[in-house]
């Protein structure tokens, strides 16, 4: 075989395992979105479940999960934020060696399993903090999960600012805040934006953790306070698939709300996406 | 005039340094607690017999905690996901770096990422009730849920990562190395094998590293595809049980402060020291492929 011959068909084998990888994923949402279509309408996402959740709709566990998200965002947010201007800002170009460690440990957060986040918060906010099964002790667990995602990505976001404009900023006599504050966050601000959506999104579709700090399979109303227990479409799918007296009977439910929650994650992370794409090109 | 202001930069920095050392303070709070809840599991169960007993029977009359079961669980389906992810993603990264055009690559690696985001439930349905379902239509297994419907879906999880990261490693190769493979008469395919991969090699690597980390450490995916019976066990038809899966399911019914209890936290700390080698030695390759581009 000559060499021509030889790169066209490895070539076409690469080409091949690119696009029975991506056609498969392709085809398992298509069948999700048919699937879960039929259940799909307002009503669904606005009523409660009724008749032992075997009709109805799903609106506790949709509810559940945006009070997470928004309880996730305000915990982790300003945290992650500040962390991340002063890893890229304050922290000198020759890092120190406390600088080293919070980067180390950053990164290793990052790919600690959300399983071992939810046994520190069982083991620290449920019961040693004594905030019990709670929606206030799933949100604070999911902040820390999401934290290192927000603070890699906004330190990312924060490196990408030319350092021209630093300089010129100083040279004109600003403090190192004032420069950080009204030159560098404003260029930086699509990146963190894009970090946060990322870092809730991943928060909106977490089961392990919200598992064992207080998600509920079934309440009869809304949590009043954030020491409620609640209820939560990833945990719903879950507990309807496998823990329900008949899963079966439930199936087009079950469908339904995995469909709603691929379309609540999936548009977050496509509109991150975008705002990524679209910011890399107006800097370059 | 200019010390007010200057007091106020400091406490600004002092504020904004704070803030970061809370990654070390949550590494720290993670370790404390797995220790402070999971070490009590010693004082009734020997060291030894956690680790290499075969039996884990939590709530049984005379209960047994060996984890070996779980650990082998675990094993099986990452040893699973990457024999299918990392071929599959190596090439897929080949391919978007060196051989798709601009347009093609543009469309195809948003929507690689766009996976990652897709939430672990959701694959763990679809492994429940479709793939479930394939894979016994195809191979007449007895086990309906099995380490190898584990394996498939783990595998479209972690293929994100390995794509994305190796991409990345493959893309930052210079320009000059191709250049001089082609002026001494190579050809694309033979620069790729000979000067690409192995110049990117270390990053393809932390792509391989992070995916089996995220195997490791996937919770309910693995819990709603593997049938959850704790055996030990090479045959992938059968069904196993993994670590996240016990701590998952068990967690749930233990009494607070019971030896089941504190064992289910020793089971975290063994997975939390797994995935912690794991992201220590791919932060050492992290080091290693920047300073390789670097003179």
């Amino acid at each position: 075989m000559n060499k021509r011959s030889k790169e066209t068909l490895f070539f076409q084998i690469l080409r091949l395992g690119t696009y029975v990888t991506v056609s498969t994923v392709v085809a398992l949402l298509a069948y999700l979105v048919y699937m879960g279509s039929d259940m799909l309408s307002f009503s669904f996402v606005t009523s409660f479940p009724r008749e032992g959740m075997t009709a109805g709709g799903i609106y506790p566990a949709v509810v559940g999960t945006l009070y997470l998200m928004a309880l996730v965002l305000l915990l982790s947010l300003p945290l992650g934020v500040a962390a991340a201007v002063y890893l890229s800002e304050y922290a000198g170009e020759r890092e120190s060696r406390l600088v080293k460690i919070i980067r180390i440990a950053t990164a290793n957060l990052a790919g600690v399993p959300s399983i071992v986040y939810g046994l520190l918060g069982l083991g620290l906010f449920v019961l040693f903090l004594g905030f019990g099964f709670s929606l206030l002790s799933a949100s604070l667990t999911l902040s820390l999960l999401t934290l290192p995602v927000i603070i890699t990505a906004s330190v990312e976001a924060l490196k990408t600012v030319p350092h021209s404009y630093r300089e010129a900023a100083l040279a004109l006599g600003a403090t190192k805040w004032q420069t950080t504050k009204r030159v560098v966050f404003p260029h930086a601000l699509p990146g963190i934006l894009t970090a946060s959506i990322i870092g809730l999104s991943r928060a909106a579709g977490e089961t392990a953790p919200i598992m064992m700090t207080g998600v509920a399979y079934f309440l009869s109303g809304l949590p009043q306070s954030v020491i409620d227990q609640f209820m939560a479409l990833p945990f719903h799918i879950f507990a309807l698939s496998t823990q329900s007296p008949n899963p079966d009977l439930t199936r087009p439910i079950q469908f339904g709300a995995v469909l709603v929650l691929l379309l609540l994650v999936l548009s977050m992370n496509l509109v991150a996406i975008l705002l990524r794409t679209y910011y890399r090109r107006r800097l370059s | 005039m200019r010390s007010p202001k200057r007091l106020g930069e400091k406490i600004i920095e002092r504020l904004l340094l704070l803030s970061a050392l809370v990654s070390i303070l949550l590494v720290a709070l993670i370790f404390l607690f797995l220790f402070r809840e999971g070490l009590p599991a010693f004082a009734e169960i020997p060291l030894l017999s956690f680790l290499t007993g075969e039996t884990w029977q939590p709530v049984a009359e005379e209960p047994k905690y060996g984890i070996l079961p779980l650990l082998s669980g675990t094993m099986l389906v990452t040893i699973g996901a990457v024999g299918v992810a990392v071929p599959l993603g190596i090439s897929t990264a080949l391919y978007l770096s060196e051989v798709a055009g601009s347009r093609e690559k543009e469309i195809l690696k948003p929507f690689i990422e766009l996976l990652a985001g897709v939430p672990s439930v959701v694959y763990g349905f679809v492994a429940l009730t479709v793939l479930a379902t394939a894979v016994q239509t195809l191979f007449g297994n007895t086990f309906r849920l099995n380490a190898l419907n584990g394996s498939l879906v783990l595998a479209v999880m972690i293929l994100p990562t390995i794509v994305s990261i190796a991409e990345d490693a493959l893309s930052a190769v210079p320009m000059e190395y191709k250049e001089a493979a082609w002026a001494l008469g190579a050809s694309r395919w033979e620069t790729l094998r000979r000067v690409v991969l192995p110049a990117a090699s270390s990053g393809v690597f932390i792509g391989v590293i992070l995916g089996i980390g995220r195997a490791v450490g996937e919770t309910m995916a693995v819990l709603m595809a593997t049938g959850n019976s704790p055996v030990v066990t090479a045959d992938f038809f059968r069904s196993i049980e993994t670590m996240t899966a016990a701590i998952a399911i068990e967690m749930g019914e233990v009494v607070h402060g019971s030896v089941h209890y504190s064992a289910l936290f020793a089971i975290g700390l063994v997975l939390f020291a797994i995935t912690f080698v794991i992201n220590l030695a791919a932060d050492a390759f992290v080091e290693r492929s920047v300073r390789r581009f670097k003179r």
